[in-house]
């Protein structure tokens, strides 16, 4: 065709499809959605130290391994209460005249995803030894370690955060671990990631896909409800990073459950306040925070837990049913820090 | 397409009873199979295959029953020379000898023939009762009932194979013993026949069959003439290790500057291939050993964007461009418009690259952005560059001497436009706030793949591919049909990354059918090319240069393709965050782009420079680099189907993490042998270039003659 013999006029037709294309795929889109979303009502801002935090994050590349989208499909139910929505990332801008804004949404999911993981895992002594090394605490973990947060000191000072790490990973003698300002900033902005709640009279956008067991126990009524949950996938979700697999605990910064007082005595309410509400009052030990109120436990979601944990690792206790902890676990309910 | 997206969803449902929860939810044609079809399914083909046996028996029995009437009435019609032709000259040897010594040896030959009794195997008659048995009379849909069905067939299928089994070899049996008695009937006529009749068919047989030409029968005894210059003289021709491949030929002159500016693109192209695959061979490594050292600079979360971009800016950018600048000027029958130019592109690239991996280990970046990790004062330098590149080839190409523009030049510098107007996208802060960020974010890396690397790359492949044929693009309009295509689709389908995400879902909608859209270029494309080696395959065993155009082309169409079928809502649920996106990466950006470009690389510089690399490193190099990727891939894509369908499952998140080691620890030993195969490249590019130039006797002749007369 002679039109295209022409290389200004092909060029120009090309350049003009692929920049028309690219405004309505691309930039309109973005201006529009930077224009309707606004932040949550409810939504705190990141303080100053979070956003130091933040910053660590991007400069260390976190976001080659961690998502930060919570997606509306029902396996990504673990990660968050409710699908990240558009509004949850309306407040974040350009990081400075340098870099550009970070939504840090991610698009692999090496590890896991951090979009509520303020609420998912608030411990800062865990954090701290994840952090110092992954595989003190997950076995597992292909997560890069990072020693070069912390620094060695002979003693530690006022207002130093020292951490507590098990033999195999220990300080040469004498020495201390004291995590620097970055690792706790870094921490900050850890815990600071939670996701939002939405105002009362806002559903939350459904998780699609969901598991047909799901929908069945949902018809199943009555005799679904007696049903009794998964312990284990519960420990492995809640309790696992700090007291390990094997119950074990790690000694010197979280405590075996094995043969552990608490869990086999017949008086439930410490056990339970525990579970519910963390648990600060053994010096050798880090803070236990508040596991299950955070996560939204119920008396079948507790009960299914010291089940697992009376029964295992050579533990023998005695089974309890949800109904006949009710009261303990309401009870504790309203104590809550 | 869809149908595609759903087949491979067959493939996982039936792969174990887990994946039987799997959810349906959206669409009305989605097909869910669960357990009951499934045994429905294998009780059909447990059916089709007793039938398929039984149908072979019968034929087999008629082929026997056939054989044994057959013989019976022919032994004797036949006559003896027709006999005679059935045996070779070795045999009739021994048969003239023995008719010599006849009389001396008469019985000997008798007690050879002796028969072997047959026994035909019992049928098992067993099965078919039990065949009987099991045909159905009870209401069909109740799955319990399928299942015993399959359960009883299934012993009744292999009672059958083995019936089928033993019936076959008793036919054979019958078959040889039947050949044996004609043996033998034919063997007691030669013995008892005196006639000197028999021993001249014999022996005139035997002359056919030894009948030799004499050595020079055909060629005569004058040296060979030779008035159009068909025959080469190749000196010291030894046993090859590996076959010897036709070498390049002398093409039209190519200015000394401009060759000289190519090749500097094209090493250090080649040093950010060693560099980039350095760190990403240490980068997988790391899955392994995820202690081998914890220094921040060289942490996970900072190398692996420097391997990336190193990839993508350096080694893959800088072997575009330095190819483009030979490939530009050459098509439009001109020179180029500025040498100096292209080395100071040449210069900015390489410091992008430079700076960019430097900001990267320090823990600079953009805000972590796929691709768009420099942060932008350093992109700029890339982007100068660029403009640079664009300017000079369109210049080139406004005084080009033909009228129409070859292809490639469409494909060529539309990439370097469209790549500077992505880039501008990305980096032009305005629309970039909260979810704007995610949007432009999607758009961009899909972009700065498919608009850059694979259109440039396909511009190179339309010059360099008939170039090597030595025939012209099979469809000039198939080409330009693509091209108008790629633009149209490949720009919508970025946010395809983003699927389920807080994006819009409409322009996830329109992301995942613009990636069904993708399949008419890549198809258009890949017909093209195969369609263009048509009639000329027999070349691909005479070059080491086509097979790594072959491989790309393969690589063009199964990982395009294979693109398309992640995008789809279903398969995304299965393999979106999991390593499945990194195998495809690799099959796209390796198998593709990189296997051309070492295709275009290994044709031109032995034209610039004179000197040809050593085949077997050659050899060495496509052969490491292809079984690299494939270990490096299949594994990967196995253990993250896997993975997904484990996350689906709802099973805790580590024990993903445990359950991929394996498949990491592949990935790591494919990595290494793609990375070891860079080392061979670098070699036969320093080969190419430096090594001492065989002495070639005509020129040398020449050069003496020259100094002889001056």
């Amino acid at each position: 065709m002679h039109f295209f013999d022409n290389h200004k006029k092909l060029f120009l037709t090309a350049t003009l499809f692929f920049v028309l294309l690219t405004i309505f795929v691309a930039i309109l889109p973005a201006f529009h959605n930077q224009l309707i979303n606004a932040p949550l009502p409810q939504a705190k801002p990141l303080s100053a130290e979070a956003l130091k935090g933040k910053a660590l994050y991007v400069a260390h590349g976190c976001v080659s391994c961690h998502t930060q989208q919570v997606r509306n499909v029902e396996m990504d139910k673990v990660f968050g209460q409710r699908p990240s929505l558009a509004a949850d990332y309306a407040d974040i801008h350009r990081m400075d005249f340098w870099r550009n804004t970070a939504t840090l949404m991610g698009t692999e999911r090496t590890g896991p995803d951090l979009s509520d993981i303020g609420t998912r895992q608030p411990s800062q002594d865990w954090n701290l030894v994840h952090l110092y090394n992954p595989r003190i605490v997950v076995k597992e973990s292909v997560m890069p370690a990072y020693p070069f947060l912390f620094t060695l000191k002979d003693k530690a000072e006022e207002g130093d955060v020292t951490i507590k790490l098990p033999e195999a990973f220990a300080a040469p003698a004498g020495k201390q671990v004291v995590a620097t300002e970055e690792a706790m900033q870094l921490i900050a902005y850890l815990q600071s990631l939670k996701q939002t709640p939405l105002a009362e009279e806002t559903p939350a956008p459904d998780f699609l896909y969901k598991k047909k067991l799901a929908a069945a126990n949902a018809e199943g009524g009555a005799a679904a409800e007696e049903e009794e949950l998964d312990g284990e996938a519960l420990y492995v979700a809640h309790c696992q990073a700090c007291h390990q697999a094997d119950g074990n605990g790690l000694p010197g910064a979280f405590p075996p459950l094995r043969g552990s007082k608490v869990v086999m005595d017949d008086d439930l309410n410490l056990y339970i306040d525990i579970i519910m509400n963390g648990y600060d009052s053994r010096p050798e030990y880090g803070v236990m925070t508040a596991v299950g109120a955070n996560a939204g436990f119920t008396e079948k979601e507790v009960a299914a837990i010291i089940n697992y944990e009376r029964s295992h690792w050579g533990n023998q206790g005695k089974m309890v049913k949800a109904a006949d902890i009710k009261d303990i676990v309401d009870f504790v309910k309203g104590q809550a820090k | 397409m869809i149908a595609f997206a759903n087949i491979s969803w067959y493939l996982f449902s039936i792969a174990g009873p887990m994946t039987s929860e799997l959810p349906s939810k959206s669409a009305v044609f989605h097909y869910h199979m669960d357990l009951q079809d499934f045994m429905l399914w294998t009780l059909f083909f447990i059916f089709l295959t007793l039938l398929l046996l039984v149908v072979l028996l019968v034929e087999r029995i008629r082929e026997l029953s056939g054989f044994l009437l057959r013989d019976k009435q022919k032994k004797h019609n036949q006559s003896f020379s027709d006999q005679v032709k059935r045996l070779n000259g070795q045999q009739i040897a021994k048969i003239l000898r023995f008719k010599r010594n006849q009389h001396t040896l008469k019985v000997l030959f008798m007690g050879l023939l002796g028969l072997s009794s047959l026994l035909l195997p019992q049928p098992l008659m067993a099965a078919n009762s039990l065949l009987q048995a099991a045909s159905p009379s009870v209401s069909w849909g109740k799955a319990g009932f399928i299942i015993t069905l399959v359960l009883l067939l299934i012993p009744t299928l292999l009672a059958v194979i083995l019936l089928f089994v033993k019936i076959n070899k008793g036919i054979r049996r019958l078959h040889m013993g039947a050949q044996k008695e004609e043996a033998k009937q034919i063997a007691q006529e030669i013995v008892a026949n005196e006639d000197p009749a028999l021993e001249a068919t014999l022996l005139a047989r035997q002359e056919a069959l030894t009948y030799r030409l004499a050595p020079d029968s055909l060629s005569g005894n004058h040296l060979a003439n030779d008035p159009k210059g068909l025959l080469a003289l190749q000196e010291g021709v030894e046993i090859p290790i590996v076959s010897r491949k036709k070498k390049a030929v002398p093409r039209p002159y190519v200015e000394p500057a401009l060759g000289k500016l190519v090749l500097w693109y094209l090493m250090t192209a080649c040093f950010w291939l060693l560099f980039g695959t350095t760190i990403g061979e240490y980068v997988g490594i790391k899955f392994v050993a995820p202690d081998l050292e914890h220094l921040s600079w060289l942490s996970f979360g900072r190398l692996r964007p420097v391997h990336t971009n190193a990839i993508f800016w350096g080694w893959a950018s800088l072997a575009m461009i330095g190819l483009g600048y030979y490939v530009v000027p050459r098509v439009s029958n001109v020179p180029l418009f500025s040498i100096r130019w292209g080395w100071y592109a040449l210069l900015l690239i390489n410091l992008t690259v430079l700076l960019g991996t430097i900001a990267l280990m320090a823990g600079i970046n953009n805000g972590g952005g796929e691709y768009r990790e420099y942060i932008w004062p350093i992109m700029l330098l890339f982007g100068i560059g660029l403009l640079l590149t664009l300017i000079n080839f369109y210049k080139t190409i406004g005084r080009r001497t033909t009228r129409e523009i070859y292809i490639s030049n469409w494909y060529i510098v539309s990439a370097i436009i469209f790549t500077i107007v992505i880039s501008i996208v990305a980096y032009v802060p305005f629309w970039q706030h909260g979810l704007g960020e995610t949007i432009i974010q999607g758009y961009y890396m899909h972009q700065g793949v498919g608009m850059w690397f694979m259109l440039f790359t396909l511009g190179l492949v339309y010059y360099f591919l008939p170039q090597q044929l030595n025939k012209p693009i099979y469809s000039y309009s198939l080409g330009i049909l693509a091209f108008w295509t790629q633009i149209l689709f490949y720009t919508l389908i970025g946010s395809h990354h983003f699927v389920f995400s807080a994006i819009p879902w409409w322009l996830q909608t329109v992301a995942i059918v613009g990636s069904a859209g993708m399949a008419i270029p890549v198809i258009a494309g890949t017909t093209n090319f195969l369609m263009t080696f048509k009639g000329a395959w027999y070349k691909l065993a005479d070059s080491y240069i086509l097979p790594f155009f072959l491989v790309g082309t393969i690589f063009y169409f199964t990982g395009s393709m294979q693109g398309t079928a992640e995008a789809f809502r279903e398969t995304n649920l299965i393999w979106h965050f999991t390593d499945f996106t990194v195998a495809h990466s690799h099959l796209t950006m390796y198998g593709i782009i990189s296997f051309f470009l070492w295709a275009c690389i290994y044709a031109i510089v032995p034209r610039l420079s004179g000197r040809e690399a050593p085949q077997i490193t050659i050899g060495a190099h496509f052969w490491l680099a292809l079984l690299g990727m494939m270990m490096y891939t299949i594994p990967l894509m196995y253990g993250s189907t896997l993975k997904g369908l484990m996350w689906m499952e709802g099973k805790p998140f580590i024990d993903g993490v445990a359950f991929m080691a394996p498949y990491w620890l592949w990935r790591a030993i494919g990595g290494s042998l793609m990375w070891i195969s860079h080392f061979f490249f670098a070699y036969n590019l320093y080969k190419m270039l430096s090594a001492t130039k065989e002495l070639d006797l005509g020129e040398e002749i020449i050069e003496q003659i020259e100094q002889v007369k001056s």
